[in-house]
């Protein structure tokens, strides 16, 4: 197991070389100037030029991807074009809100589509199990923003129960970070407890069909027992897969949440960086969820080993 | 107590009753802390650095100035206490307040602010106009500065009170001396407003509170001028750049102040009985159209002339702002209700002669090359100006190729000289607030000096001749005639288009008195009840 993750963490180095030289090229490869962002509207073609040499964009595009890749083999991901702070400082102000909106949304979704899905197979074809895969079905179509809007409109503007934006620190105040979060976590947790509770309804009925639960019933266990022991458990793999997935594809879910929600995550900065061609930012961001993305996939990996232990590495 | 804040607390007994406490006990807390939502992120704090207007928003949060605009366009001392001119116009002699302090709790001195006026010198256009006069400047005593100039120069005021980007903005000299085109690391001002740096976080917010040093003057507060009293003791900018979530949250209580929300939402705000809309730049701002001098078609005067021909203002108010109530037709370019404002003859840019339009063009031997129309489509108020240009244009007897793409893709292509199938452009649309086109020599569009004007490069000896003529004028009588004849010039040889004032209200919650009327959002005057 531990040649296994040793490998698996080595594969990464690969991994982040082609995202890096990839994201590298496409920044200078796309339109737009952060110089001339920064000068700002008012500026001559003269200001902008003496500020593109001033941030080294003037030198060659070679010239520009070496220096940035020695800087990071350093452990230097540079200074933002726009704050005076460095980017690793402005991705630890911002990780936390997405990190907080991440695992909120996780507790969501798990913990609502997985007794969904559960129950939808046990009560297989009854109005139970349609109203599940209808939800699924509504769940998956709507876009994130008009969940976003519409619970906004509800319980913030409407009932004025929670707020309409925002983020408190969860150091700062836990009952006002738990009012912020909610809704963001609610509105990104849908589509994954569509996609989870869908999942885990299919691997579930086809367990139930298998001859060993069968026996567990022929050998009087209860429906608890059979279903949250037997069943569930050898269903477990393709939900974890499934679960990992939803992982990697919140980080794109966080951008469009955060943004509805005014949340001052990584998903907002990577926006923001877009919109004002801020190079470092972005890359530094990019290479950070690619790391995030392989080791999630290779936490799935191992995860699988501890619940169908024919799975060896 | 806010209604909202009820029904939040509602919820809380139903959930907890340590929710109820803890949001209670923020509410009191905060009750005089303005939260303020700009038009954009703040990320960069050098007001010298960048022209951008949430920057310059920032300096005078922070920073005092040497003079200010007034409510009636006036240029008034702020931190000067008086100032002297000699008989022939080339020795100006200023000498500040007593007791400015630093937020440090230093003195300001004249050193400081001669470091601060050539840092600013060296990147403002109207500053570096100045400093081509300016001989010398020297410190007379700890308070007092001289400014020797080469020969009279008109608008030495006028620069000195300049109200918007760049705003000659007055800094400690050790933060003043610093590269003008790298950005300063200090934020200690000498303003009403200090920076709370601990606890602003880009992207979230950013922290002021009251300055209890500032010793404000003691005439009343007017536009950007007068006694800067705070009535808060703390000012948040909240970063919230989705407009539909700011409208929500100031309907919500949650924000106090939005700069300026998009028009198709006033309706919305204006149903609302909690909050109220405040007109705070009664100037207003104005669209412009800008046309590449460098390339052809538009290198041949007769061509751009014909591009004038099909303008038709209310076209583009309509499209862009909506309601008569925020916009206002004027033909004057440097912006109607000001000293400098005169009609263009014949109705141009307001009524359209699509037939002369087309008698240019074959005049000029136009072959029907499309020409290219930059559109940006992230600027919300800009993002139909283009197609307006384009139907009017195409009734004009023009063929036009209309780009759509993002602002920064827009800002980085108007630099390129080059041919527009080469990555080049032919034509786009920007705006100026009012405050910054108020002259001949402030107003970026009317320069006129080739590769060193703005993106468009103008090229025509005769109007920086005017201009220069303009600059130097110290009878405002014969000023004002001068500006007249730059913009008859300026519509001669079709070097730009102004083509529509219009306005931008902000919003408050009904119990926030006292916003300024100025060119800038400013918080000093601001109360919360």
């Amino acid at each position: 197991m531990l040649d296994f993750i040793a490998r698996r963490l080595v594969a990464i180095i690969p991994v982040l070389a082609v995202v890096a030289i990839f994201v590298f090229l496409m920044l200078r490869l796309t339109p737009g100037d952060p110089a001339a962002v920064i000068a700002g509207d008012n500026a001559t073609s003269d200001q902008i030029a003496l500020i593109r040499a001033k941030l080294g964009l003037d030198l060659p595009i070679w010239q520009q991807f070496f220096i940035w890749i020695g800087d990071i083999l350093r452990g230097n991901f540079g200074e933002s074009f726009f704050f005076k702070k460095t980017v690793t400082e402005l991705i630890a102000q911002r990780l936390e809100p997405t990190l907080a909106l991440s695992i909120c949304t996780l507790i969501v979704a798990v913990t609502t589509a997985v007794p969904l899905g559960v129950i939808a197979a046990y009560r297989h074809g009854s109005l139970l199990d349609r109203f599940v895969m209808g939800f699924s079905v509504l769940g998956f179509s709507l876009p994130s923003f008009v969940i976003g809007y519409c619970l906004i409109y509800i319980f913030a503007i409407d009932l004025g129960w929670l707020p309409v934006q925002g983020y408190t620190r969860i150091g700062v105040d836990f009952w006002a970070f738990l009012e912020h979060i909610i809704l963001p976590s609610i509105t990104l947790g849908i589509i994954y407890v569509a996609l989870i509770a869908r999942i885990t309804r299919a691997s579930v009925l086809e367990v139930l069909n298998e001859d060993y639960i069968r026996t567990a019933r022929a050998k009087g266990l209860s429906n608890r027992v059979v279903l949250m022991r037997h069943a569930l458990r050898n269903a477990a793999v393709p939900i974890l897969t499934v679960i990992g997935i939803g992982i990697a594809l919140l980080i794109g879910g966080a951008v469009v949440t955060e943004s509805v929600f005014g949340l001052p995550g990584l998903g907002r900065l990577t926006v923001e960086a877009v919109l004002s061609r801020d190079f470092p930012t972005i890359q530094a961001v990019i290479l950070m969820f690619s790391v995030v993305y392989v080791v999630i996939n290779l936490l799935i990996d191992i995860g699988y080993t501890l619940f169908d232990p024919r799975i060896r590495y | 107590m806010e209604p909202t804040t009820m029904k939040r607390r509602t919820f809380g007994v139903l959930t907890t009753g340590a929710l109820v406490a803890a949001t209670g006990a923020t509410k009191a807390a905060d009750k005089k802390t303005l939260r303020f939502v700009q038009n954009g992120n703040l990320t960069i704090l050098d007001p010298i650095w960048t022209t951008a207007y949430v920057t310059r928003n920032h300096g005078y949060f922070i920073y005092d100035t040497l003079f200010a605009m007034d409510e009636q366009n006036a240029i008034k001392p702020q931190m000067v206490d008086k100032y002297e001119v000699s008989t022939d116009k080339t020795l100006w002699t200023f000498t500040l307040r007593d007791g400015l302090e630093w937020h440090d709790g230093k003195p300001v001195t004249a050193d400081d602010c001669i470091a601060s006026v050539k840092r600013w010198g060296a990147r403002d256009t109207m500053g570096q106009k100045l400093m081509d006069f300016v001989k010398e400047m020297k410190p007379v005593d700890a308070k007092t500065f001289t400014m020797q100039l080469k020969e009279p120069y008109g608008l030495v005021l006028d620069s000195l009170g300049k109200p918007s980007s760049n705003v000659p903005f007055m800094m400690p000299k050790a933060v003043a001396d610093t590269d003008p085109f790298k950005q300063i690391s200090s934020q200690i001002g000498s303003g009403p407003f200090i920076y709370v740096n601990a606890e602003s976080k880009p992207g979230e917010k950013h922290v002021y509170v009251k300055n209890p040093k500032y010793k404000p003057r003691t005439d009343a507060a007017s536009g950007l001028a007068g006694g800067k009293i705070v009535k808060v003791d703390r000012v948040e900018i909240i970063e919230m750049p989705d407009p539909q979530q700011q409208v929500n949250a100031i309907i919500a209580g949650e924000i106090d102040l939005i700069e300026q929300p998009p028009h198709d939402l006033l309706p919305v705000l204006k149903a609302d009985k909690g909050v109220t809309l405040v007109n705070w730049n009664p100037l207003g701002q104005q669209f412009v159209i800008r046309f590449n001098h460098v390339q052809p078609p538009f290198n041949n005067p007769k061509v751009r002339l014909a591009g004038l021909y099909c303008m038709r203002q209310e076209d583009y108010l309509k499209a862009t702002v909506g309601s008569p109530e925020f916009y206002k037709v004027s033909s004057a370019a440097f912006v109607a209700g000001t000293p400098n404002a005169f009609d263009a003859p014949n109705g141009m840019l307001i009524k359209p002669d699509f037939e002369k339009s087309k008698a240019l063009l074959k005049e000029a031997g136009y072959d029907g090359t499309p020409v290219v129309l930059m559109q940006s489509t992230t600027l919300p108020v800009l993002t139909n100006t283009a197609p307006v240009t384009k139907a009017l244009l195409e009734q004009g007897g023009f063929k036009v190729d209309m780009q759509s793409m993002d602002w920064q893709t827009l800002v980085t292509r108007r630099t390129k000289k080059d041919p527009p199938n080469q990555g080049g452009w032919n034509v786009f649309h920007t705006f100026s607030v009012a405050a910054d086109i108020l002259n001949p020599i402030s107003c970026t569009y009317m320069a006129a000096n080739g590769d060193k004007a703005w993106f468009g490069w103008p090229n025509d000896p005769e109007m920086e001749k005017l201009r220069d003529s303009y600059a130097k004028e110290t009878d405002p009588a014969k000023a004002k005639e001068l500006a007249h004849t730059v913009q008859n010039r300026a519509l001669e040889t079709a070097q730009y288009g102004w083509i529509g004032q219009w306005y931008g209200p902000g919003v408050a919650r009904k119990n926030v008195t006292g916003w300024l009327k100025a060119p800038v959002p400013v918080m000093w005057n601001i109360d919360k009840a």
